[in-house]
C-alpha cells in the first residue's frame, strides 16, 4: 500500500456538499437554522464603509493649519451633501469669499489640526451573501453568516477562473474527446453552463462570453486561449476574482486534454438541471478546487469520502507529468524501495499498465487516483 | 550553561516538519540524524504538535533512541507537559530543543514612508529582515494618485502595516497625512473579521503623537524608536522586533497549537528565514567572508547577503518552482527560460508544461528533458530574485558623503548596491531544485549560470535544508551550529574561478596552474580540474589580456583554493555571460558546458 501525494478531483454523482458563506465585516445573518434556501437567498448583509475623502482645507485656503479652525462650517458628525460649503474664509477687507466645498455626500469624520484636512466618509455601499447553493441551513454564525448543506453531485476541476454562477447545464460536444469550437456556441446558450470535451478554442469562448454564457466545463485549455480571454498572464494559482463574463473550469489541465469519461458521463447524466459553479481556484495554503455542484433531491448522509487516498494493487490512477500525462491506468505494482529514474533522481515509483496497453513505471508523486 | 550533549531541533514549514538530532561526539558537535513528517496545521489535526511528534518519531527510528516522553508521546490537544524527554537521562531524551517555523502563510505586511528611496526602503528592510512578505511599499512620492493608495490599502488586507518617514525633528505633516491615508482606506487584516489591523509607526518621534490622533481607535498602533532617525543613520532593531513579536503572535493565531510547542521548546520560536539569516551572518563573522545564501522554494525566494558586513534579505514572493512557476514565467518571458534548454522545445508546449506544473505542483520530472526544464525555469528564478536582492541591498541614499578628489571626479552616488560579484567569497544554494538536484554539478551550473559569479567563489549546497535549525542553535550555541553546518549541512561543490570580461570563442582566456600541471582554457568554454573536497591547493591564475580575475585587467592571481564534490571548475565564458542568440548555436554551447560538467544530455 502507499499514498498518492496528490489527491484524486471529486467527481460523484451523490454527496453530501457543505459551504460556509460568510460577510468580510460584521453584519445580520437573514435567514434562520433550519430554513431551506434558494442559491439566490441572501443569507446575510452588512455595509461596507465608503472611502474617507480628504479635504485639504488649509491648501485650498491658502492658510495655514492652524487658522482654519475658526473658518470651518461643519463638525464632526455633520452629514454633508456634494457642494455643502465645509469652510469659509472673508478677506480683501470682507469683500472676497474663498470657500471649500465638499466634493462628495458623506460624514464628516475627522479634522485634523496638523495638516488642516477635512475628512469626509462617503456613504457606506451594501454587501450581501447569498446562499450559492440550494440547500438548508444547518449553522448560523452570528453576525457573520451560516453554514449550507445540500446533497447531489459534486465535481471538482484541476483550475478555473471567474467566481460564482449559477446555470443549467447543456452538453453541447458528442464526446469527450470533441473540441469546442465557434460553431458550437449559440446563443441559446446564454445563462446556462455548457459542457464541452477536450478543449474549448479562443475564439469560441470570445463568443460564449458575448452571449452571456454563465460557464464553461471542457478537459483543457490552451495557455495562450486563457491569457487572450482574461486580457492578462497568471502568475500564481490564486483565481476566482476575475471581471469576466463566463466562468471557465478545466477538469484535466493545459493543452488539449481529453475530458475523463467518467467526468463527461456524470456531467452528462445531470443535463438539464441547474448547477452551481465556481471557477474559484487555490493550489496552496488551503486548497480551493473549481467545482460544480448540483443538488438533488434524494439526501444522502455520507460524504464523498475521505481526502486521503491509498494505491493499492489495482489501483485506477491518472498520470499527471509527463511522458504520459492525461493516460489512465490501473497499478500493477508497488515496489517498496526507490528506483532511479531516467532524471536521475531515486524516487518511490509504481508499476502500471496503461489503457494504452503500454506496461509502465511512474513516481508515485506524479499520479493521482481516480476514485470510484 | 549545563553540559549540553544532544540537542533536538525542528523545523515547521508549510507542508513539512524537518526535526534533526545533534549529539556531541569527542570534543564536536555533528549531525547524527534527520526525521520529517507532514505539517499538521490543518484539518483534521488543527495541531503543529501532531507532525512534529510524527517527525521526533521518525528521528527515535532512525537513531535508535527514545526522545519522547515515556508514555508514547501521544499527546492531544490540551495535554500537559512538554512530550520531548528533557534533559536527557540514561540515553534517552535530549538537553535542548529549538524550533523553527514557516508555517501558516508567512507575515504579509505593506510598509508606508514618506520618501521611496529613503524612509520606504529602510522600512521595506527592516520588514524583510524580521522575515516577511511585503506585499507593497507605499511613499508620498511614489507617483500614485491618493486615491490609488486608498484603494490600494484596501485591496491588500495585509497582516500588518509598517509606517516610517522623517527623520527625528523633521517633517510631520507628511507623517499625518499617511495617517490620513489609513484612516481614509479603513484597512481590514487578512484574517479574522472584528480584528484591528495592527500598524507599528517607526518614524519621526515628533510625529507619533499627531499620527496617534488621526488613526484613534481604528488600528492598533505600536510606536517604536524612528528607524531612520537621522538621514545617514538606520536603526532597523526596534522595528524588526516589534514585527517579530507580532509575527510570533500571527503564527500563534494561525498554526493553531503553536502555544503548546513554545512551552516546549529551550528558547523562544524562531520564524524560519529569521533563523537561516542568523546562521548565514554567523557564518559571515566567523569566517570573515562575504556569502550570497538563497532558498529557492515552491513559491518564493529567499536571498540573503552578507556583503562587508552587512546583512541583507530579501523575499521574492512570486518567484519560485512550483506554486509560482508561473510567476517566473510571466517575469522572465519565455524566450528568457527556453535560451537555457540544450534541445528544440515548442514554446507553447512548454507554456503548457509550466502551467501543468502550477496546478499539479507536487509532480516531479521524471525524464531527463522534463528536469532540464525545470532547471531552466529555476536558472530565471535566482536571476530575478538576485537582481530585486541587489536593488535593495545597498547604501543609504540620500547622505552626504566626505569625498576625497577623487571620489568627486567619479562622480558616483551614494545608494549603489553592496553586492559586489567579484568579492563574493562564497555562494549557498537551499531548496530542492538546488539541494536535491539529481547529480550536484547540476546546482554547481544552476548558480554559475544565474549569479554569474565573478573572480574566486566557492559553492555550496545545504545539503538537507537544516539551515534553520542551525540558525536557532547559533543564538544559543554558536560554535556547535557552526561545527554542524561545515561538517555536515553544507556541501561544497568546488572553487568557481571565472574571468570577468569577454573574448573571441576559441581564443586563449585564462591559464591554471596547480601542482606543475598547466591548463589553457579558451574562451567560450567550461573545465573542470579534479580537486575532492576538503583538499587545497594553491593555483597561479593567469588571465589574458582583457580578463579580470581579481587582481586587475590582466593581472595574475596565487591563491589558496579549494575543492568539492565537482571539483575547480574554470568558468571561462564571459562576463557577462552572452548566450549565442541563434538556437543551433546555443544548444551546442549548453550541451558542451554539460559534458564539460560530466553532466548527460537529454535528446
Amino acid at each position: 500500500m502507499g499514498t498518492a501525494y496528490t489527491p484524486g478531483l471529486k467527481v460523484t454523482p451523490r454527496t453530501t456538499v457543505q459551504k460556509t458563506r460568510r460577510l468580510p465585516l460584521k453584519g445580520q445573518v437573514t435567514v434562520q437554522l433550519g430554513d431551506l434556501v434558494q442559491p439566490e437567498t441572501v443569507v446575510a448583509r452588512t455595509e461596507l464603509p465608503g472611502i474617507m475623502q480628504t479635504v485639504r482645507v488649509a491648501e485650498r485656503l491658502s492658510i495655514e493649519a492652524s487658522d482654519v479652525p475658526p473658518l470651518l462650517k461643519v463638525s464632526v458628525g455633520d452629514h454633508v451633501e456634494r457642494g455643502t460649503v465645509v469652510a469659509e474664509n472673508k478677506s480683501f477687507f470682507g469683500l472676497l469669499t474663498n470657500q471649500v466645498k465638499s466634493p462628495v455626500e458623506g460624514v464628516v469624520e475627522l479634522f485634523s489640526p496638523v495638516s488642516g484636512h477635512l475628512g469626509i466618509r462617503l456613504t457606506p455601499s451594501p454587501v450581501e451573501v447569498d446562499a450559492y447553493i440550494q440547500g438548508k441551513v444547518t449553522e448560523v454564525i452570528p453576525e457573520e453568516g451560516v453554514v449550507i448543506q445540500t446533497s447531489g453531485a459534486l465535481v471538482q476541476g484541476i483550475f478555473g477562473v471567474g467566481g460564482e454562477r449559477l446555470g443549467e447545464l447543456k452538453i453541447i460536444v458528442g464526446g469527450p474527446d470533441e473540441v469546442v469550437d465557434e460553431d458550437r456556441i449559440t446563443e441559446d446558450l446564454a445563462g446556462k453552463v455548457a459542457v464541452g470535451g477536450s478543449n474549448i478554442t479562443g475564439p469560441a469562448l470570445k463568443k460564449a462570453a458575448g452571449f452571456g454564457v454563465a460557464g464553461i466545463v471542457v478537459g483543457g485549455i490552451i495557455d495562450k486561449d486563457l491569457i487572450e480571454y482574461l486580457g492578462h498572464d497568471i502568475g500564481v494559482a490564486i483565481t476566482g476574482q476575475e471581471k469576466i463574463p463566463t466562468t471557465l473550469i478545466v477538469t484535466e489541465g493545459f493543452g488539449v486534454m481529453r475530458m475523463a469519461h467518467r467526468t463527461y458521463d456524470l456531467l452528462k447524466s445531470l443535463e438539464g438541471k441547474r448547477a452551481s459553479i465556481n471557477g474559484a481556484t487555490q493550489i496552496r495554503a488551503g486548497v480551493i478546487r473549481p467545482e460544480i455542484i448540483v443538488p438533488t433531491a434524494e439526501e444522502i448522509t455520507t460524504s464523498a469520502g475521505p481526502d486521503e487516498q491509498s494505491l493499492d494493487v489495482g489501483t485506477r490512477i491518472r498520470v499527471i507529468r509527463e511522458p504520459y500525462f492525461g493516460i489512465l491506468g490501473e497499478v500493477t505494482a508497488l515496489p517498496p524501495e526507490p528506483v532511479l529514474v531516467e532524471s536521475g533522481s531515486k524516487v518511490r515509483i509504481l508499476e502500471a499498465e496503461l489503457e494504452t496497453g503500454e506496461k509502465v513505471s511512474v513516481p508515485r508523486a506524479n499520479v493521482e487516483i481516480i476514485q470510484e | 550553561m549545563p553540559d549540553i550533549r544532544t540537542i533536538l531541533a525542528t523545523d515547521c514549514g508549510s507542508t513539512t516538519t524537518k526535526a534533526i538530532l545533534i549529539e556531541k561526539q569527542g570534543d564536536e558537535y555533528r549531525l547524527v540524524v534527520r526525521g520529517e513528517a507532514p505539517t499538521t496545521v490543518e484539518s483534521p489535526f488543527d495541531d503543529v504538535t501532531v507532525g512534529v511528534m510524527n517527525a521526533v518519531r521518525e528521528v527515535e527510528e532512525l537513531a535508535g533512541r527514545r526522545i519522547l516522553v515515556a508514555d508514547g508521546g501521544t499527546r492531544g490537544q490540551g495535554d500537559a507537559g512538554s512530550a520531548i524527554q528533557m534533559p536527557s537521562k540514561d540515553g534517552a531524551g535530549v538537553d535542548m530543543y529549538l524550533s523553527t517555523s514557516s508555517a501558516g502563510g508567512g507575515l504579509q505586511m505593506t510598509v508606508a514612508g514618506v520618501v521611496m528611496s529613503m524612509s520606504a526602503e529602510s522600512a521595506e528592510r527592516a520588514a524583510l529582515g524580521a522575515g516577511a512578505i511585503i506585499i507593497d511599499v507605499l511613499a508620498v512620492d511614489d507617483g500614485r494618485k491618493e486615491y490609488e493608495k486608498v484603494q490600494r490599502i484596501r485591496e491588500l488586507r495585509p497582516d500588518m502595516i509598517l509606517v516610517s518617514g522623517g527623520t527625528d525633528g523633521g517633517t510631520v505633516t507628511h507623517l499625518v497625512e499617511i495617517g490620513e491615508m489609513l484612516v481614509s482606506a479603513d484597512p481590514k487584516p487578512r484574517l479574522g473579521i472584528g480584528v484591528r489591523l495592527p500598524v507599528i509607526y517607526a518614524g519621526n518621534k515628533d510625529a507619533a503623537d499627531a499620527v496617534r490622533q488621526v488613526v484613534g481607535e481604528r488600528v492598533d498602533l505600536k510606536v517604536v524608536d524612528n528607524l531612520r532617525p537621522r538621514i545617514d543613520r538606520e536603526n532597523l532593531y526596534p522595528a524588526r522586533e516589534a514585527i517579530h513579536e507580532l509575527f510570533l503572535q500571527h503564527v500563534m493565531q494561525q498554526a493553531p497549537g503553536y502555544g503548546k510547542l513554545s512551552s516546549w521548546t529551550s528558547v523562544g520560536i524562531m520564524s524560519t528565514p529569521n533563523a537561516v539569516g542568523k546562521i548565514i551572518q554567523t557564518i559571515a563573522d566567523k569566517e570573515r567572508i562575504n556569502v550570497l545564501a538563497v532558498d529557492i522554494g515552491g513559491a518564493t525566494t529567499d536571498v540573503f547577503s552578507v556583503f562587508a558586513g552587512n546583512f541583507t534579505r530579501t523575499v521574492s514572493a512570486n518567484l519560485g518552482m512550483s506554486y509560482s512557476i508561473c510567476n517566473v514565467l510571466a517575469e522572465a518571458g519565455i524566450q528568457n527560460i527556453r535560451r537555457w534548454i540544450p534541445f528544440e522545445i515548442d514554446e507553447w508546449q512548454l507554456r503548457n508544461q509550466l502551467r501543468n506544473k502550477m496546478i499539479r505542483p507536487t509532480t516531479i520530472p521524471q525524464t531527463l528533458r522534463d528536469l532540464y526544464v525545470e532547471q531552466a525555469v529555476s536558472r530565471e528564478a535566482l536571476r530575478l530574485a538576485f537582481i530585486h536582492h541587489k536593488s535593495l541591498a545597498r547604501e543609504l541614499k540620500g547622505v552626504m558623503q566626505t569625498r576625497t578628489i577623487s571620489d568627486a571626479l567619479s562622480q558616483g552616488t551614494t545608494g549603489k548596491t553592496l553586492v559586489h560579484l567579484m568579492d563574493l567569497d562564497m555562494i549557498v544554494g537551499s531548496g530542492g531544485v538546488l539541494s536535491h538536484a539529481p547529480k550536484r554539478a547540476q546546482s554547481a551550473l544552476m548558480m554559475l549560470d544565474a549569479y554569474q559569479p565573478e573572480g574566486i567563489t566557492m559553492l555550496a549546497v545545504d545539503s538537507i535544508f537544516m539551515m534553520p535549525q542551525l540558525g536557532i542553535l547559533s543564538e544559543v550555541m554558536p560554535e556547535a551550529a557552526l561545527q554542524v553546518f561545515d561538517r555536515d549541512c553544507l556541501i561544497k561543490l568546488g572553487t568557481a574561478i571565472s574571468p570577468v570580461g569577454t573574448g573571441k570563442e576559441g581564443r586563449m582566456a585564462v591559464t591554471v596552474t596547480l601542482d606543475g600541471g598547466k591548463h589553457e582554457i579558451p574562451f567560450g568554454t567550461v573545465k573542470v580540474i579534479p580537486l575532492a573536497g576538503g583538499e587545497k591547493k594553491t593555483v597561479e591564475i593567469v588571465p589574458v589580456g582583457g580578463f579580470d580575475v581579481g587582481a586587475g585587467k590582466g593581472r595574475s592571481r596565487t591563491v589558496e583554493v579549494e575543492g568539492g564534490v565537482v571539483g575547480l571548475i574554470i568558468d571561462a565564458r564571459g562576463r557577462p555571460l552572452n548566450l549565442p542568440p541563434d538556437d543551433e548555436t546555443r544548444i551546442r554551447k549548453l550541451k558542451e558546458w554539460l559534458s564539460a560538467l560530466g553532466l548527460d544530455q537529454a535528446g
